[in-house]
């Protein structure tokens, strides 16, 4: 299916795509078909940079169980706090 | 009919006067023609639509897919197009409509086209295919598993869709529906919900439910391709497009 469900949020941050690093600004994350993955749906993740062109993209097809891996190794790392990670 | 064709990228005028890219596709030979419009499914005009365009063109139609996201995304990939769509709400209705109807017409211009013009689509473009039909003057469209034509998106949807049951009885041309019995979006349930809508509008529309088959059947590159339906769905399509287009 085509779920078209997307959560956007605006990011601050870096990511390397296509042409090198980049900032980055806005995160797409959806459950939808993939572009490469072989598999019918996975958990897509894009990190973008719209005032730099469509191609500003940092692209992520996950397996849905190691998207949740990942969704917990960041949450397990990060302080409840996330300033208290910047000091 | 030898099958030859030529294909290649053009240019269309689209919703609002915009010129958008497009991709053609038609046989070599000079005999009048109907036409396809092929809606691209979310990821973008890529390179299964292109071979879905290639091969209504080999079986005797103009055939064009307009790039429903090069306002947003000129000359890029489709993957990086589908995403900055993606990351702003998706292709309105509207606009929609009108890339369809440049499109047609852009089918309509060709020196041997015979002025019939079908629409398919796959996907969400399955949801757009009827959206253009009951927008735009076509004589046929094809509706493969499209989500939300009935039915409603889950709370706190973030992109711009409603389904399409008010505009149901503005329906101007027959509809073929193909969907697999084991999909959700659309379910069965909906698609049941959308035959006894069109019989209830007195509207032409055939439909067929292939079990053993989810989303996606058609997709030759995806798990989810089941041959045994479509190879039934693309000659159901043919003789479907035989009946309305060529007739």
């Amino acid at each position: 299916m085509c779920t078209y469900l997307t959560m956007r949020l605006e990011v601050a941050g870096s990511g390397k795509g296509a042409a090198g690093w980049m900032r980055v600004t806005t995160a797409s994350v959806y459950l939808d078909h993939p572009a490469h993955a072989p598999d019918d749906h996975t958990l897509n993740v894009d990190l973008l940079n719209p005032d730099l062109g469509p191609a500003a993209r940092v692209a992520l097809e996950l397996e849905p169980r190691s998207a949740r891996q990942l969704a917990e190794a960041i949450l397990a790392l990060l302080p409840d706090e996330p300033e208290a990670a910047t000091g | 009919m030898d099958e030859a064709i030529r294909a290649g990228t053009v240019e269309v005028v689209g919703h609002g006067g915009d010129r958008i890219q497009a991709y053609f596709a038609a046989p070599l030979e000079s005999e009048s023609r109907p036409g396809m419009v092929v809606i691209h499914h979310m990821p973008g005009l890529d390179r299964q639509t292109k071979e879905t365009v290639r091969r209504l063109a080999a079986q005797g139609y103009f055939a064009v897919s307009p790039n429903l996201y090069w306002r947003e995304a000129p000359g890029a990939e489709p993957d990086d197009a589908a995403a900055a769509v993606r990351a702003r709400g998706g292709v309105p209705d509207e606009r929609l409509v009108g890339d369809v109807g440049g499109a047609a017409d852009f089918l309509r211009a060709q020196p041997l086209a015979s002025g019939k013009v079908g629409v398919i689509g796959y996907c969400s473009g399955g949801r757009q295919a009827v959206l253009a039909a009951c927008h735009l003057p076509l004589q046929a469209a094809v509706d493969c598993y499209g989500a939300f034509v009935v039915g409603h998106p889950p709370e706190g949807f973030p992109m711009a869709i409603s389904n399409l049951v008010g505009l149901l009885p503005r329906l101007r041309c027959p509809l073929l529906g193909l969907f697999g019995e084991e999909d959700q979006h659309p379910s069965p349930a909906e698609t049941s919900e959308l035959d006894s809508l069109l019989t209830s509008h007195a509207k032409e529309h055939d439909f067929r439910t292939y079990p053993g088959a989810g989303h996606a059947f058609f997709a030759v590159d995806r798990p989810s391709y089941r041959p045994e339906a479509a190879v039934d769905g693309w000659g159901r399509i043919f003789a479907f497009l035989g009946r309305t287009l060529e007739g």
